[in-house]
């Protein structure tokens, strides 16, 4: 695979590829690649031309094995192109990468029926089958590529998503807490939430566990930590919602949450809230007792 | 090196810290706020550190140490506007500083400063 082909096996290859592009697209955009690409003949027949000719122009280089190649880069938006669009349809990407090797068929069986010195068709096939596998490894990389963006811009999504701090009244902020947390998540909130606190020059902030099943000791350690850090700025924490199992937990591990004020439920934490503000709530309908 | 402002305000003096200080300072400053309050018959201290990208253990345990320095001398010391990048390290620290008094705005500490701690709403629940 390393050996350079002989220029003459080059340019016979390349010869070929020019004089037979169209067959070969023909038996080739009838495979299940563009099939399950879901694409109509026309356009598969366009992109398999397209595919050709870049494969031509690296074969013609010497570079049929350099996934980087000059050839290769100007079908690689195409590549890219069809790589997420599978990922979107969620077919494996190997299953994709090897669906490639279908172009084989029709390019080595048109290959055999060429007119070529007898000692060059072994080298023409190896060529041939060689840039081939290097479009594979290019759709490979393409669709991986791919993945690894969505991955990336989704976990930025959930970061946001998980940690929404809201304005409850003048100077009262809660941050309800959903979901497991581990340590980065905990972290994200206590950030958010002391920058709501300045920006909002809220007095009190309440760290609402409600929808959270299990607290660890990071997690516990770090509700208390946030809880002391809004205090240095200035702002009082209430902790509500503690699960009667995570509070049995906590009082296993040894933590001590002394420090910070605790309500039952995110209503009493609100008006324990209010209270601190010197406000209060009164029933004014006819129910009112 | 100038010193830190300290500006007398009816019976507060309020200190703004505008720069890092170097561990010198941080002692001659409590040596004045301490003096100046006695001086002053000043019964608040209000130190601004909001514009303090770091605050180190010796300054923080400083302020403690003032906090408690001045409430012998009958003033309540309130420090203002902790940015939240200080309060977290302060707490990885372990630096806690209980009994220290804090508040998010001038405003506010200048409240807690003339009502004892509590907000001038005092509406009962």
């Amino acid at each position: 695979m390393t050996t350079t082909p002989e220029p003459e096996t080059r340019s016979i290859v390349s010869d070929f590829l020019d004089r037979r592009r169209e067959s070969i697209v023909a038996e080739w955009s009838g495979a299940p690649f563009f099939r399950t690409a879901g694409m109509d003949p026309e356009q598969a027949a366009l992109d398999g031309a397209e595919v050709l000719a870049g494969l031509r122009r690296a074969v013609d280089k010497g570079e049929a094995n350099n996934p980087a190649a000059e050839g290769f880069a100007s079908i690689r938006s195409l590549l890219e192109a069809l790589a997420v669009q599978q990922v979107h349809d969620s077919t494996l990407v190997a299953q994709t990468a090897a669906q490639m090797s279908g172009l084989k068929e029709p390019l080595l069986r048109l290959w055999a029926e060429e007119d070529v010195p007898r000692e060059l068709v072994a080298p023409g096939a190896v060529l041939l089958s060689g840039a081939v596998d290097t479009l594979g490894l290019i759709l490979l990389d393409a669709a991986l590529t791919a993945t690894r963006d969505t991955i990336a811009s989704q976990r930025e999504q959930l970061a946001e998503l998980s940690t929404p701090v809201i304005k409850l009244w003048d100077g009262v902020l809660a941050i309800p807490l959903i979901g497991t947390l581990d340590s980065m998540r905990s972290q994200t909130a206590t950030e958010s939430l002391l920058q709501a606190i300045l920006d909002q020059q809220a007095k009190v902030a309440i760290l609402d566990i409600t929808g959270v099943p299990t607290v660890d000791t990071m997690v516990a350690q770090h509700l208390l930590k946030t809880a002391l850090a809004a205090r240095l700025m200035g702002a009082e924490c209430v902790i509500s919602g503690i699960r009667p199992q995570i509070a049995n937990t906590m009082v296993q591990l040894g933590i001590d949450l002394e420090e910070v004020a605790t309500r039952a439920k995110l209503s009493d934490a609100f008006a324990y809230a209010l209270n601190r503000l010197g406000l209060s709530v009164t029933s004014t309908g006819p129910g009112a007792v | 090196m100038p010193g830190v402002p300290i500006v007398k305000l009816h019976d507060v003096l309020l200190v703004t810290i505008q720069d890092e200080l170097l561990d010198y300072s941080v002692d001659e400053l409590q040596q004045q706020i301490t003096e100046q309050v006695v001086e002053q018959q000043a019964r608040g201290v209000l130190i601004d550190i909001s514009v303090l990208d770091v605050v180190d253990s010796f300054l923080a345990r400083t302020l403690h140490d003032i906090a408690a320095a001045t409430s012998l001398l009958a003033a309540k010391t309130v420090v203002v506007g902790m940015r939240p990048a200080v309060a977290i390290t302060l707490v990885e620290l372990g630096l806690v500083l209980a009994g220290l008094q804090t508040a998010l705005s001038v405003e506010e500490a200048l409240d807690i400063l003339h009502e004892g701690g509590r907000p001038r709403r005092t509406a009962r629940r």
